[in-house]
Parts: structure tokens; sequence; C-alpha cells
């Protein structure tokens, strides 16, 4: 059944897949990026209550959300890289945290900028800012203790099973305005009922999230291009992909 | 699947089930240090599980929504004073100096912070604003005036 996966398990052939999707994603990414920034800043309509300052949702939610799918990806990858031991999903982990974990700071800081004016504080101490707050903490302990080997196998095992530990904070993130009296508002679309959103809000915030889930893909292929690079730089393949570039250089095809 | 594989993913599997458990209980036993704020009713009767209620001096916050009517302002100074209600009909009054959160308004959800003067009474230090999560532009938020389209707070 998984047949099919088997050649991507070889870092040459996921280094090609990921090249050839790469410019699909950046397409997406700037199409959607803005037709979804225009429409929101500028067409939607203000909000009833908070006025123009609503906007910042179309940035805050979309970074929130694509900062917890980056994490999911992880923990998939990392699960995949403990029991399968495939290193493609190790350096898929290490190329996807501090992608994560910029989203993660995009969404405490426009959440920040948002909270001041509307609730009247930068930060609060209720459940949903302290676990996403912690979202991040764990996000920059996966990438320091990466790091922290030289022996990358290593590196990459202790990095999934840390991974697999902070995927506990989640379910806690997502269900924080659930299970607790919070003031963070309740989930606007990511839930089973009707959104509370007018249409003519919502479309654009659909689109900013497409984007932000584009861009997501895009840096994490790059940067997966380059873990396998530079995990892999002793191989043939490699030194004659770069002898290949170095050469065109010098005939001039650019 | 071969003998090494399959235990690695029992052990992974249980570490992560094993971690989820802990943190589970853990979360469930914090239950109500977790809130950030007492809604009315639980100060006036208690929380509603150890029907424990909080102390006279007791450094709290309080969320809840402003009762229609009840905003007194002090015309000389920034003094105000209003009642907070929630789903269960409690009722408290917070006392407050200083500038309110432009969101502030009669029905507006509110967390205030501040210490509990005596039973129903607070002195607030601090006052923000709870918005709900419904958006919508402000023709259509006319149209459904009257019509019970705002949640009242959804924390009992």
């Amino acid at each position: 059944m998984w047949k099919w996966l088997h050649p991507y398990a070889k870092p040459e052939r996921s280094y090609q897949l990921a090249g050839k999707l790469l410019p699909w994603f950046t397409a997406l990414t700037v199409i959607t990026f803005v037709v979804g920034s225009v429409w929101g800043l500028v067409f939607a309509p203000a909000d009833y209550q908070q006025g123009d300052s609503f906007r910042i949702i179309y940035i805050h939610v979309p970074a929130a959300m694509m900062a917890m799918a980056a994490y999911s990806t992880m923990a998939i990858a990392a699960f995949i890289a403990l029991v399968w031991q495939i290193r493609m999903a190790e350096m898929t982990v290490a190329a996807t945290a501090p992608v994560g974990a910029v989203f993660t700071f995009i969404a405490l800081f426009t959440g920040a900028a948002w909270g001041k004016p509307m609730w009247g504080a930068w930060w609060v101490w209720d459940a949903r800012l302290t676990s996403e707050l912690i979202l991040l903490f764990v996000y920059l302990g996966i990438i320091a203790l990466y790091n922290a080997f030289s022996d990358k196998v290593l590196a990459g095992r202790a990095a999934s099973i840390l991974t697999l530990v902070g995927v506990i904070n989640l379910p806690i993130i997502h269900y924080s305005v659930v299970w607790w009296n919070t003031l963070h508002q309740g989930a606007t679309i990511s839930k089973f009922e009707k959104p509370s959103m007018a249409p003519e809000m919502l479309w654009p915030l659909i689109i900013m999230i497409v984007a932000f889930g584009a861009f997501l893909g895009t840096l994490t292929l790059m940067r997966f291009r380059n873990e396998i690079l530079a995990r892999e730089n002793h191989r043939p393949w490699v030194t004659a992909l770069i002898t290949d570039i170095n050469m065109q250089k010098l005939t001039g095809e650019k | 699947m071969n003998p090494r594989r399959k235990k690695r993913l029992i052990i992974t599997s249980s570490l992560v089930i094993g971690l989820s458990l802990a943190v589970g209980l853990v979360l469930f036993a914090l239950q109500q240090n977790i809130d950030l704020f007492y809604t009315p009713t639980e100060i006036v009767k208690g929380k509603n599980e150890t029907g424990i209620k909080p102390e006279v001096g007791q450094r709290l916050r309080v969320g809840g929504m402003v009762l229609a009517g009840t905003v007194k302002r002090d015309p000389t100074s920034l003094k105000v004073s209003f009642d907070l209600i929630d789903n269960g009909g409690g009722i408290v009054t917070v006392f407050f100096d200083g500038i309110l959160p432009d969101l502030f308004r009669e029905g507006q959800g509110i967390v205030a912070q501040g210490e509990l003067k005596n039973a129903t009474q607070i002195n607030a230090f601090e006052v923000l604003a709870k918005h709900d999560e419904e958006y919508m532009p402000p023709e259509v938020a006319d149209a459904l005036q009257g019509m019970d389209h705002l949640k009242t707070d959804k924390n009992k």
C-alpha cells in the first residue's frame, strides 16, 4: 500500500520532488496573499463592534492556525522518524520547526497588538495565551535541541522525541477557550457549527488561511531542500549537483 | 512489520498516550485554578464543583456582563461603578477608578481584576473588555437588533 512512497526515502528523490513542488506553492502563496490581504484589509466591511481593529484577524488567525498545523506536521513526521527510522522524516521535523516558531511569534505579536485596543491589555495570563506561549517555547526547545548535537542522527532522534512530548499542547491550545474561562473569545470558524462571521468577512479570511498555508509549505520546502543538502553534503549526487550549478555559472547560462 | 519496528511503535505510542494521560490528569486537578476569572455567581454562591467562595480581601478577577442601567459615573472624577451579571443569576458590583476600555458599554462582557471588598463588591484596579467571536458589518448588526443574536456570556 505504501510502496509508492518508498523511493522518496532516498534523499535525492525527495530533494527533486520538493524542487518540483516549490514553484507551485510559491505561486499559490503570492496569489492568495495579494487577493486575501487586499480584500481583507481594504474591501471587507468594518466590524460593528471593533471597527477597523478587527482586520488584524486576517493575520492573527491564519498565523495561529498554521503554527499549529506546522506542529501537527512535525508530530506526524517525528512519529514516523522514531518508529520507522526514516531520515527524511527527521529532516522534515528540523525543516518545519523554525517556520512554525516564527508563525507562533506572529500570532502572539499580532494578538498582543489586537488585545491592547480591544481588551485594554497587551497580555493576560489566560489559558489560550499561555498555552500559545508554551507552544513557542516548545518550538524553540526543539530547534535548540536539534542544533545542540553535532551528530545529526542523534539530533534528529532527540528532536523527534521532544516534538512528540510537546504534541499534547495542541489540543490544550485549541480547547483552552472551551474548557476554561478565558479573556480570549471562542472559536469563530474552527468549530462544527456555522462560522460566526459575516460571509463578506469570512471569505478573505479563508483566502488568507490558504495563503499562510501555502507560505508555510513554501518555506518548509525550501528549508527541507537545504536540510537535505546540508546533511548529505558528502554524497556523490550532491557533489554532482553543485558541480552542475558551477558549470552553468561558468558557461554563463544563468 | 518486523519485531524491532513493532517494539519502537509500542514504545513511541505509549510515550504519547502516557504523557497525554498525565497532562490530562494534571489539568483536571488544576481545573479551578486555570480559569482566568470568577463568574459573579461563583462569587455569590461558590464554585460549581467545590462550593468554595473567595474570601473578602482576596485578589481576584471577575468576568460577566455589564447589567444595563447600573453604570454610575461620578461627575467630578473617573470613578465608576457597575454591576456584573452572568447566566447563573449572581450579581456583583465593581468599583473602578480609571479609564475604561473602548468596548465598555452596557451588555458588554467585562473582566475586572481587583480586591473583594465584601461578599458582592469588588474594588477593581483593572477593567478589560471581553468581546465575543462574532464578527459582522454594522448594517447586519443593526438588522439583527432586537433579535437574540448576541450570545450572553457563554461562561456559565
